[in-house]
């Protein structure tokens, strides 16, 4: 696997399908190792960006580069926020995307039970993974996400529909993905989890950026003034 | 009523005449939808998961090929098939072979319609995934087809039903000859033409059952898929 993300770069990205921007001159650059929470309301475009990022989504100005080619890379991957399980076992799920990634059949079993058992889920490898409760159809889809490898994981909200403790397992989970080497960006509402998870945030407003800070210090004093509304909880 | 409990008893008997007439309707219409399947589900599949010139209008030539008269369609066949026609001198008019092909034609529009829908139904919940993953659109049309085969069986069963109720298409390609290409639909036209009811009820009863049998077997496996597999 050797296409390179890194630097991920968005030089004036935009996003205006039909003419309605859901996303407006974004420029950014992503680092190996980055940690980063975007954060901002309903509709501030960070699913979006996170699309863009990830090369699911073409913008419609500016370009997205990863490590200066114009070439979606493999290594990297997405968590949605409702898993998408194909009707076969928890196990065949990961083997599945590791086949698309083009890891031989030999090796695919053998990492698809290790990601399985990162996320603590081995004992429930052999059962269809779409009768699995929601949080661990998310575990099923991180341990996908893992057994690529990735170089980075993007996360849309991932926990948005569990219940905390169920929040709690995939926050581990992220940890210990983050721990292992793999970068991280993840669009979320818990600023609790950001907290926790992220050394950056980026803050979008009405489809733009309108900050990106070290988390430790957007949390006390956010420099935008719509973050610092955000935080209030004063949303427009 | 008296011509019903004649017909019962034929059944119950086994009559040998019988049951070559109802294997020889099973064999050729499962054979049919066998190869209507290999070249229709790829295709309904395509339809749901490809974006390409002249593809709105495929799928309303396939939608409205879904009521093709099958007399129209033997008709076809037939002059494709006749000593004159292109496919003349494998002289396959007049056997099960083309009765075969008849149905094949007749079903296949039924089945890649149906297909297209319920694909196009998972492809609106995959896409997102599948391309994330960096699936192809050949990759994805397999694990779509894989990952809806349930329903995909109910299709099939859909098409076998089409194809053995059938009458009008392999009545002009089989030719309806005693013994080589007499099936159950083209027997019981026959049979009533000329006043045999008891042997027409027979096979009208058989077929009656042979389509309810599937109709709930198509109804159980999906059930049971729905339970399994969520």
């Amino acid at each position: 696997m050797m296409a390179a993300i890194f630097p991920l770069t968005l030089d004036q990205v935009s996003f205006t399908p039909a003419g309605t921007p859901v996303l407006q001159q974004a420029s950014l650059t992503l680092e190996r190792g980055a940690r980063i929470a975007l954060l901002g309301a309903n509709g501030a475009g960070k699913s979006v960006l996170i699309q863009l990022m990830h090369g699911l989504l073409a913008p419609t100005g500016g370009t997205v580069r990863w490590a200066g080619s114009a070439l979606r890379p493999r290594s990297q991957a997405l968590v949605f926020q409702r898993p998408v399980m194909l009707r076969r076992s928890a196990l065949a799920n990961v083997a599945y995307a590791l086949r698309l990634a083009g890891v031989p059949a030999a090796e695919r079993q053998r990492r698809a039970a290790a990601a399985l058992q990162r996320v603590g889920l081995a004992h429930l490898a052999a059962r269809s993974a779409r009768v699995l409760s929601g949080g661990e159809q998310q575990r099923v889809a991180l341990a996908r996400a893992w057994a690529l490898e990735p170089e980075i994981l993007f996360l849309d909200e991932p926990t948005a529909s569990l219940d905390p403790r169920g929040s709690g397992e995939i926050e581990r989970i992220i940890a210990d993905i983050q721990a292992a080497g793999t970068a991280i960006v993840m669009a979320t509402h818990n600023l609790g989890q950001a907290r926790r998870l992220a050394d950056e945030v980026i803050f979008l407003h009405q489809g733009r950026v309108a900050e990106r800070t070290p988390a430790a210090e957007f949390f006390c004093q956010a420099r935008s003034p719509e973050a610092r509304a955000f935080l209030a909880g004063e949303l427009p | 009523m008296n011509s019903f409990a004649t017909a019962l008893s034929l059944v119950a008997s086994g009559d040998p005449k019988l049951i070559f007439i109802v294997a020889l309707s099973l064999e050729v219409s499962m054979t049919a939808v066998l190869f209507a399947a290999l070249l229709a589900l790829p295709l309904g599949a395509l339809l749901a998961v490809g974006r390409f010139p002249g593809q709105q209008t495929l799928v309303v030539v396939v939608n409205g090929f879904m009521g093709l008269p099958a007399v129209v369609v033997g008709l076809i066949v037939y002059l494709l098939l006749s000593r004159a026609g292109p496919l003349g001198r494998f002289g396959l008019l007049f056997t099960p072979t083309a009765m075969v092909i008849a149905q094949a034609v007749l079903v296949a529009p039924l089945l890649a319609a149906l297909t297209r829908q319920i694909v196009e139904d998972a492809w609106r919940e995959y896409h997102e995934q599948l391309t994330s993953l960096g699936a192809s659109s050949a990759q994805a049309v397999a694990t779509l087809l894989w990952d809806t085969r349930h329903s995909l069986l109910t299709v099939l069963l859909a098409g076998f039903g089409r194809a053995v109720a059938e009458v009008g298409a392999v009545m002009i390609v089989g030719g309806n000859i005693d013994g080589v290409t007499r099936v159950m639909t083209t027997t019981i036209a026959l049979e009533t033409s000329k006043g045999d009811l008891p042997l027409a009820l027979a096979l009208g009863l058989i077929l009656i059952v042979l389509v309810l049998t599937l109709n709930f077997l198509a109804f159980a496996t999906r059930e049971w898929a729905l339970r399994r597999y969520g």
